[in-house]
């Protein structure tokens, strides 16, 4: 039913690099293809950095691709369209304009007549149920409610495709449910002239709740590993077996997809992507799962409930318990191994010790940086040094974010020691007499 | 958060970046260009059309308005020189790497000794003594306030939220639109506040430039800073008070009108208001509940908009990507632009090595370096001074909210008020109980000065958490423990914002401040300031560059290599986040 529709925009084989500042390109998409027709709504679903967002804002013609095609309505897209409008996660509302003049901006930039500009925006208010709050300015506003005016700003324009980046991430449960029905009930009753929508989702049921399809992003660069058709009849319920059922499938393809990831990095140098996973919460897992079974295997998706946490929050967790081996993780069920028990019964000392141990075993760029401060006569080392080791393999802001990571393990650890002001690594902790000083 | 003083831009982590190195002489160099040029042409000044200044109280308001005027036109020109370098800063890299340096460079000139030198060549340009002594002081004027303003513009446009800019695109806005509807409002809060510090501090200008000697000629502009001049000449102590008088109602008005609707108006502007108290004015209460007004705004809308459509058609829209693209690529033409700079830069200072050695020898520039040492000495120990005595004031002010409501307005009226009238009465007691100049005219340099360092140093300690006070109060901490721990760290970026901005101050006070006169007696300490005053009126205008540069060489230094380092240490230690 589905490809019986014309296809609205097409990506083919899309490569996306940028350049770092040591002027090694790094590649975040390669070999991207997929179609989004008319009459569906396909959820993008991936981890966080994956490139999710890249994708919408290289249709939303925000960014150039390196290679390959992008196409809207058969014809290469170089800029923003017309026709194609947007969402943003933060409403990206202008605070200094309100409501009214918020939603106008695009009728007025389209060079329409007055009356017309005010005729289409104020209809688009109406739409989405903001009457009455015309004259107001954005910091008066709820969440929900900005997030309409986000809305009614992509309508008003009477966009062909609707492309929305995790709209309902910055809100809470209620409204964001809220806002979600109103709008599949404009979409299936037909009210607003869109033929298709994008989404970038980071929770799993929500891209359930919503989407006739899924892609599934993954990989570094990340291309769309898997897609899953949804036919579940709307209005779904999140509580029916046939959506648990398909929330389990979801996990089983997402970890399958990054099984393999794990699986081919393993060994590799220091340009592992370093989840951003603190220690704490590493253990908060582990402490769950060998709550919740006997066994000490847990479903993901039960998991992701029990700690009250969305999928982007909870890989990044996954991902480094399965790089320090404390767990593995098979078909979207985790199962704690036995150095991941060990570290869990251990006490707050011995924790370091295991934690330590197995840093500097399994990540490269800890056994690295250790290595490099013996190395110094002074054992001190600048952290630019790394970062600019790291610039071959990241953008800046990814390569500090990698350090970032390694230095909190580090310190959890006490493999160095690290000051802030001055960036130095070194070997030696504050002895007494610097903090009394 | 406006409640500071203008933030400064410090362009280059290093404390000297190559591009000082290439536009610092070149800046000094065509200084001294214009100054080898003027001194071959005629340079006497005729004084023909010499307007005489009465010392009547009755003409004061118009000497007031005309003063007024004078700043107004001055701050059309630095509004519109903002925006446009603040844009080419902001989108051409290829300027950005040229222009902030150059902007830093212009807010270390001091504006007092570069006066005559601009009034020369305007007097060279347009025959008309009057007309081009006016404009020299407008552009004095706009050299003190222009720098910060475009410091602001460029760095809101730089740090636009991403996701608005992406907005704009989605939405298709129009250049014009996105000015308007992104831009200019983001830009906002900053640059009003900006330009009112611009304009708190242009006054002291404003005076200075409208009395001024050059070449053994004075010249007298129609105004408030003439009036009080030809009264010292006089010593006229009841036309000083007049004058005081005056400039005190024209602040006042200035507060009031201008200022304060302004702070208040733009607060709508900001991305993320609600931090602290909002700012109140009746004025614009007055404004906005007014229907006159709500026409008026009304119809200049309809204008734009009409101007908007007219201007916006679609199809003009450029694929820019993939323009940009095959633009960035070629780096041969960056390397040669390089190049280019780097051989006028090293042909300039070979010149300007063979003229000042030609001219004057080495061992002038050594004496000027020497009395720069001495004026250096006098702004660092005011500061210092000025510091010990309005930090812990200010921290007292700071931590209780009703004093803060009450000082905060008086010291911005105070910052604004202009030092040097306030001079005279100074110069009058050291005359009659015969101190010693060297000391005693030094803390005419920090009058004005002072009250940025406690301005700031209030606003610091008004943001201070109440949680970290209270805290304190539960850990015990007390005495000057507590100032060590909490008070001092949590003031310290702002503290540094107001040394700052007062240690350039004082400098620029220092060409008014060392060389003073009273009636026909003249009271001088040595300096560097002196030094220029000197060489102004004498009309020797090499030495007066070498004066200027040596100004700007110390300033700058002092900026890099204290300033800078202290305002890296206390945003990246003490700034919250």
């Amino acid at each position: 039913m589905i490809q019986s529709h014309a296809a609205l925009i097409e990506l083919r084989n899309v490569r996306k690099q940028f350049t770092g500042s040591e002027r090694q390109p790094i590649v975040v998409l390669d070999g991207v293809t997929f179609t989004l027709h008319e009459h569906e709504i396909v959820a993008l679903l991936g981890k966080s950095g994956s490139g999710k967002s890249t994708i919408l804002r290289i249709i939303a013609g925000l960014t150039p691709v390196t290679s390959g095609d992008v196409l809207y309505r058969g014809k290469q897209i170089c800029g923003s369209e017309p026709g194609i409008s947007m969402v943003f996660q933060n409403f990206a509302l202008f605070p200094w304009l309100n409501v009214l003049e918020n939603v106008r901006l695009g009728p007025e930039a389209q060079g329409l007549s007055a009356t017309e500009q005010r005729r289409r925006t104020l209809e688009a208010i109406d739409l989405i149920g903001l009457d009455g709050f015309e004259s107001a300015y954005p910091k008066e506003l709820s969440g929900g409610m900005c997030q309409r005016v986000g809305f009614a700003r992509a309508l008003v324009v009477e966009p062909d495709v609707l492309l929305m980046d995790e709209p309902f991430s910055a809100l809470d449960v209620p409204t964001s449910e809220i806002l979600r029905d109103d709008l599949l009930d404009l979409w299936r009753e037909r009210k607003i002239p869109t033929r298709a929508i994008l989404m970038v989702s980071h929770s799993i049921e929500e891209a359930l709740l919503l989407a006739d399809r899924l892609l599934i992003l993954d990989g570094d660069p990340a291309s769309i590993k898997s897609e899953l058709p949804i036919r579940l009849a709307h209005p779904r319920d999140r509580n029916s077996d046939e959506f648990r059922a398909l929330v389990d499938r979801v996990y089983a393809l997402m970890t399958r997809a990054s099984a393999s990831v794990v699986g081919s990095l393993a060994m590799f140098g220091i340009g592992r992507r370093l989840p951003s996973a603190n220690v704490q919460q590493m253990l908060g897992v582990l402490d769950a799962v060998d709550e919740q079974s006997t066994s000490g295997r847990l479903e993901l998706a039960e998991l992701a409930d029990e700690l009250e946490m969305e999928v982007d929050e909870i890989f990044p967790l996954v991902e480094a318990l399965e790089l320090f081996g404390f767990a593995a993780v098979d078909d979207g069920v985790l199962s704690l191994t036995p150095s991941g028990n060990a570290f869990l019964e251990a006490d707050i000392l011995e924790r370091k010790v295991i934690f330590g141990r197995t840093l500097l075993k399994r990540v490269a760029l800890a056994h690295h940086i250790t290595a490099a401060i013996e190395a110094e006569s002074d054992h001190r080392v600048d952290e630019e040094r790394f970062l600019t080791e790291l610039n071959e393999f990241f953008t800046d802001e990814e390569a500090e974010r990698v350090l970032e990571v390694l230095v909190a393990w580090g310190r959890y650890a006490e493999l160095f020691a690290y000051d802030y002001d001055s960036g130095v690594f070194s070997l030696e902790n504050p002895t007494v007499e610097g903090i009394s000083d | 958060m406006p409640e500071q003083f203008p933030e400064r831009s410090f362009a280059s982590r290093a404390w000297v970046s190559r591009w000082d190195l290439v536009l610092l002489p070149l800046v000094i160099g065509i200084f001294f260009l214009l100054a080898w040029a003027g001194s071959h042409t005629s340079s006497a000044v005729h004084v023909g059309a010499h307007s005489t200044i009465s010392l009547s109280p009755a003409l004061l308001p118009l000497y007031a308005l005309k003063s007024t005027l004078r700043m107004l036109a001055a701050l059309v020109v630095s509004i519109l020189f903002a925006l446009l370098v603040g844009t080419w800063a902001a989108k051409s890299r290829r300027a950005e790497k040229v222009l902030i340096p150059l902007l830093d460079i212009g807010q270390s000139v001091p504006i007092l000794g570069f006066l005559s030198f601009a009034l020369l060549w305007t007097l060279k340009l347009i025959h008309n003594v009057m007309l081009g002594a006016e404009l020299a002081a407008i552009f004095a004027i706009f050299t003190s306030q222009v720098w910060n303003m475009a410091f602001s513009y460029y760095h809101s446009l730089k740090s636009l939220p991403k996701e608005l800019v992406q907005a704009a695109s989605v939405f298709q806005l129009s250049r014009w639109q996105r000015f308007l509807r992104l831009e200019l409002p983001h830009a906002m809060p900053q640059l009003v506040w900006n330009t009112m510090m611009s304009v708190s501090g242009g006054w002291f200008f404003v005076v200075a430039s409208e009395a001024i000697t050059v070449s053994g000629h004075r010249i007298l502009l129609p105004g408030i800073g003439s009036y009080i001049g030809v009264a010292i000449a006089e010593r006229n102590l009841t036309a000083i008070g007049w004058a005081i008088f005056a400039m005190f109602v024209v602040i006042m008005l200035y507060n009031q009108l201008a200022f304060r609707p302004l702070v208040a108006w733009a607060e709508k502007f900001k991305m993320y208001p609600g931090e602290g108290e909002e700012p109140k004015s009746w004025m614009l209460n007055l404004l906005r509940r007014s229907a006159f007004v709500a026409a008026a705004v009304g119809m200049i809308h309809d204008i734009f908009a009409q101007f908007r459509r007219r201007r916006s058609p679609r199809s003009l829209r450029p694929p820019r990507e993939r323009a940009r693209i095959i633009k960035l690529s070629p780096r041969v033409s960056e390397t040669s632009w390089n190049v280019t700079l780097a051989l006028v830069a090293v042909v300039t200072v070979v010149l300007l090595a063979r003229y000042i050695l030609g001219g004057m020898g080495i061992g002038e520039v050594g004496h000027v370096f020497l009395i720069g040492f001495y004026s250096l000495i006098r702004v660092v120990v005011l500061v210092i001074l000025a510091s010990l005595v309005w930090v812990p004031i200010g921290i007292q002010i700071g931590l209780r909210p009703k004093w803060t409501r009450r000082a905060q307005p008086l010291v911005l009226f105070l910052s604004a008020f202009p030092a040097n009238l306030l001079f005279p009465i100074f110069v009058y007691a050291i005359v009659v109980w015969r101190l010693n100049p060297q000391i005693w005219l030094s803390p005419l340099m920090v009058l004005g000065a002072q009250w940025y360092i406690l301005f700031n140093v209030i606003a610091g300690a008004q943001q201070i958490p109440s949680d970290l006070r209270e805290v304190a109060n539960n850990l015990g901490l007390r005495g000057w423990h507590r100032w060590r721990r909490l008070y001092f760290p949590a003031i310290m970026p702002a503290y540094v914002t107001g040394g700052l901005t007062a240690a350039g101050a004082a400098w620029n006070a220092s060409i008014v401040a060392e060389f003073v006169t009273w009636g026909g007696s003249t009271i001088k300490a040595s300096g560097l300031g002196s030094y220029i005053t000197e060489q102004t009126i004498s009309g020797d205008q090499p030495r007066l560059v070498l004066g200027i540069a040596v100004m700007i060489i110390y300033v700058l230094l002092m900026n890099r290599l204290l300033w800078t380092r202290l305002y890296r240490l206390a945003e990246e230690r003490y700034a919250e986040n």
